[in-house]
């Protein structure tokens, strides 16, 4: 006689320790097996682009900051450059090593997040709280540039708010000393764990070819072995100076595309960050931060699509001027979001532990999939 | 003993059991649960870069006694349409289950809760319990993830039985004895004469036995670990996955029983494996109580060594939970099913050849 099974539904989120923020997964299972997820999204929603149409540019740099929170300076850096090519403003050379260094420690930051909490994800509490000790020297170098230590409003349209800290350069170069064997502390911990990697390997594989048919960018696109990254191939800002490479994917240890892939991405991308943190603040010229900040900023009537590098992937801005302080339309492409987007598909036949460790391994940030 | 001294006292054979069987519970599993969370939570702040609790008492010692104050006084939130009598029963029988466990565990030559010749199958027997309680615990919430906690708690602590009585067995045929004082008593001596070395008996087997003991130690160490749910096999009650499995809609007191219980398991499961290869709660190095030929001082010491080695392996469980990701459930099943098994199988003849032999 064959027994009578029926699927069940499970509501995981909107509170729920891992769902990264406020998302509902309906996960429709048969036993531990998944048959189908539909996010619901929206718990966060703060109507961002709506708003910024009544405010003037300058005002909407600390929206910005609360989009995806844990990398507020590259959030401002972008939206900053985006109206600046509008405007057609040139920036001091400082101005631009200034901001490089801020938008690769708010990388390695915001990376660091993931990865500590994809380890607890999986089961392992200690490098989380490894990752945020780290994490903390780099927020300290921001408290000390700005006085915030999450939303900074830092990044200003032609300038930055004001210039470095005196002994930034000094801490900088600490924080690096420091991080170099916390980082390879890390990888003995938890990369090239065992049970980690047969957690994580082969699981919510991601072809190449798939990435790109739904837009997915970032680490998680470099993770399935496609090249790209708009700081080589889109360079803005002064990305081209620097000697740095793109890390991409081999399937080390399953197929090229899975979880571990994505997550080895992120400990790659840090050690680039790294190089390129210290390249420029060798670099770094003297001279003025705020000389070419407008008094007003009234962009010229036109549009304009920018886009940069955000750890999560492209963030790009269309902005729809008419001439006046107010912008007629902001448009936020947000990566997060475009991300989330393949998550459905590539739980599908995987067991519950693995919805949790491939929504980690796609490192969303709910604030910015809402706005 | 402490029976024949309780006997003498009361004068009812009754009542000296009574109090014997119920001394575990109040000089042991209860200070001890106090001490473990306490343990725990420095232990594992200390491997994460952190102080841990610092403010209640020097260092936060007295940390646990505010945690249970506060917990006591926490209103017992029922969720709707629950199971009242078995989401009632659950966390009394999971706590019965792992208590009844201490009976047997010899802390010391002179004490025992209760010396039952079938020992240590009785401690496998009645830790079988828990399953029920926490599947009965997991089906009367009326919760998902309980149920989902519950089917993979009872799923895992089943499957790794099965290796845990293979090696028991083994250990069985060698010291001829399932009675667990006997076995203690049977490693006497010192060090060298504890299972893992091959047992007391000199001679080849006792060489051929070392690799085998080595390897069936590790056998049980792990299933041990896995029937406790404990990290890395802490899947019924993987918070990153289904919240607090089987015990998510428990609060208050109920939630401190499922509590009590987990770190009574602990030092459970460290009991059995050090009794078993480990030479109970023999001295490795000799006795002070016979180098000053005090005879009461001897008990004292042998209390201090098994509870010395049982403390050792809690901190080795604790050890590699701030260590180690968590496994899957596929993946803890094919462990236990195509490695332990098996292996614990052909331990299991190899011992028989040899004890023939």
């Amino acid at each position: 006689m064959a027994l009578k099974t029926e699927e069940m539904v499970l509501n995981m989120g909107p509170q729920h320790p891992s769902t990264h923020g406020v998302l509902r997964l309906e996960l429709v299972i048969e036993g531990e097996i998944i048959k189908n997820v539909t996010p619901h999204i929206g718990y966060l929603h703060r109507c961002f682009e709506k708003h910024c149409e009544v405010m003037t540019y300058p005002q909407i740099i600390p929206y910005t900051d609360r989009m995806d929170y844990l990398a507020s300076m590259c959030n401002e850096f972008g939206y900053v450059v985006a109206v600046e090519r509008l405007m057609g403003i040139e920036v001091p050379e400082r101005v631009e090593y200034i901001r490089v260094i801020m938008a690769e420690l708010q990388r390695i930051a915001s990376h660091l997040v993931a990865i500590g909490t994809y380890g607890a994800d999986i089961g392992a509490f200690t490098p989380f709280l490894f990752c945020f000790r780290d994490r903390e020297k780099i927020l300290n170098l921001f408290e000390i540039t700005c006085g915030a230590r999450l939303l900074y409003n830092y990044i200003w349209i032609g300038g930055v708010m004001h210039d470095l800290h005196p002994d930034f350069i000094r801490l900088t170069k600490e924080f690096i000393k420091e991080f170099r064997p916390n980082l390879k502390e890390l990888n003995d911990l938890l990369t090239f764990n065992q049970i980690f990697i047969d957690r994580t390997a082969n699981v919510g594989i991601l072809p190449a070819e798939t990435a790109i048919n739904y837009g997915i960018t970032g680490p998680n696109l470099r993770a399935s072995g496609v090249n790209w990254d708009l700081r080589i191939n889109d360079p803005y800002s002064i990305y081209d100076r620097f000697d740095f490479k793109i890390p991409v994917g081999k399937g080390e240890n399953g197929t090229v595309g899975d979880c571990w892939n994505r997550y080895y991405m992120r400990i790659l991308e840090m050690e680039e960050s790294l190089k390129i943190v210290e390249q420029a603040i060798n670099q770094i010229p003297d001279g003025d931060v705020s000389s070419a900040i407008p008094k007003r900023v009234k962009p010229p009537a036109g549009q304009i699509y920018s886009r940069v590098e955000n750890p999560r992937g492209e963030l790009g801005y269309f902005i729809v001027s008419d001439g006046s302080v107010n912008p007629t339309r902001i448009k936020v492409r947000a990566p997060s979001f475009v991300n989330m987007v393949v998550f459905g598909e590539l739980c599908k036949g995987h067991m519950v532990a693995d919805v949790v460790a491939i929504l980690g391994s796609i490192d969303i940030v709910l604030g910015e999939i809402d706005r | 003993m402490i029976y024949d001294w309780l006997y003498n006292l009361t004068g009812s054979e009754m009542i000296a059991i009574g109090i014997q069987s119920l001394l575990p519970l109040y000089l042991f599993i209860l200070p001890f649960a106090l001490v473990a969370v306490l343990l725990e939570r420095k232990v594992a702040a200390h491997m994460q870069d952190r102080l841990g609790p610092m403010r209640v008492g020097y260092h936060g010692l007295l940390q646990t006694i505010a945690d249970i104050l506060k917990l006591l006084q926490k209103e017992d939130t029922v969720a709707a349409d629950i199971d009242k009598k078995f989401f009632d029963l659950s966390p009394l029988l999971v706590f019965a289950g792992s208590y009844a466990a201490f009976a047997a565990i010899p802390f010391s030559g002179a004490f025992m809760g209760s010396n039952i010749d079938l020992g240590i199958i009785y401690i496998i027997a009645v830790t079988g319990l828990v399953v029920a309680g926490i599947l009965m615990g997991g089906w009367a919430s009326n919760n998902k993830y309980s149920l989902l906690g519950a089917m993979r708690a009872a799923a895992q602590i089943i499957s790794f039985e099965i290796p845990t009585l293979l090696i028991v067995i083994t250990v069985i045929m060698i010291t001829g004895t399932m009675n667990l004082y006997t076995m203690s008593e049977w490693q006497t001596g010192y060090f060298w004469n504890w299972l893992i070395m091959g047992g007391p008996d000199l001679g080849i087997t006792k060489i051929l036995f070392i690799p085998l003991m080595v390897i069936s130690f590790l056998i049980i160490f792990l299933s041990t670990l896995a029937e406790v749910n404990r990290t890395p096999f802490d899947i019924p009650e993987a918070e990153s996955e289904i919240v607090a499995g089987y015990h998510t809609e428990y609060s208050g007191m109920k939630f401190a029983m499922f509590f009590l219980a987990e770190y009574a398991n602990m030092f459970a499961v460290s009991a059995i494996v050090s009794a078993l290869f480990f030479g109970g709660y023999q001295s490795p190095f000799g006795y002070l109580g016979n180098l000053l030929e005090i005879s009461w001082l001897i008990p004292i010491e042998q209390f201090f060594w098994f509870t010395a080695k049982g403390v050792f392996f809690v901190l080795v469980q604790m050890w590699l939970r701030w260590t180690l990701p968590r496994f899957r459930v596929d993946q803890l099943m094919s462990f236990c099913w195509k490695y332990l098994i098996p292996i614990s199988f052909v331990i299991l003849l190899l011992v028989g050849l040899i004890t023939v032999l």
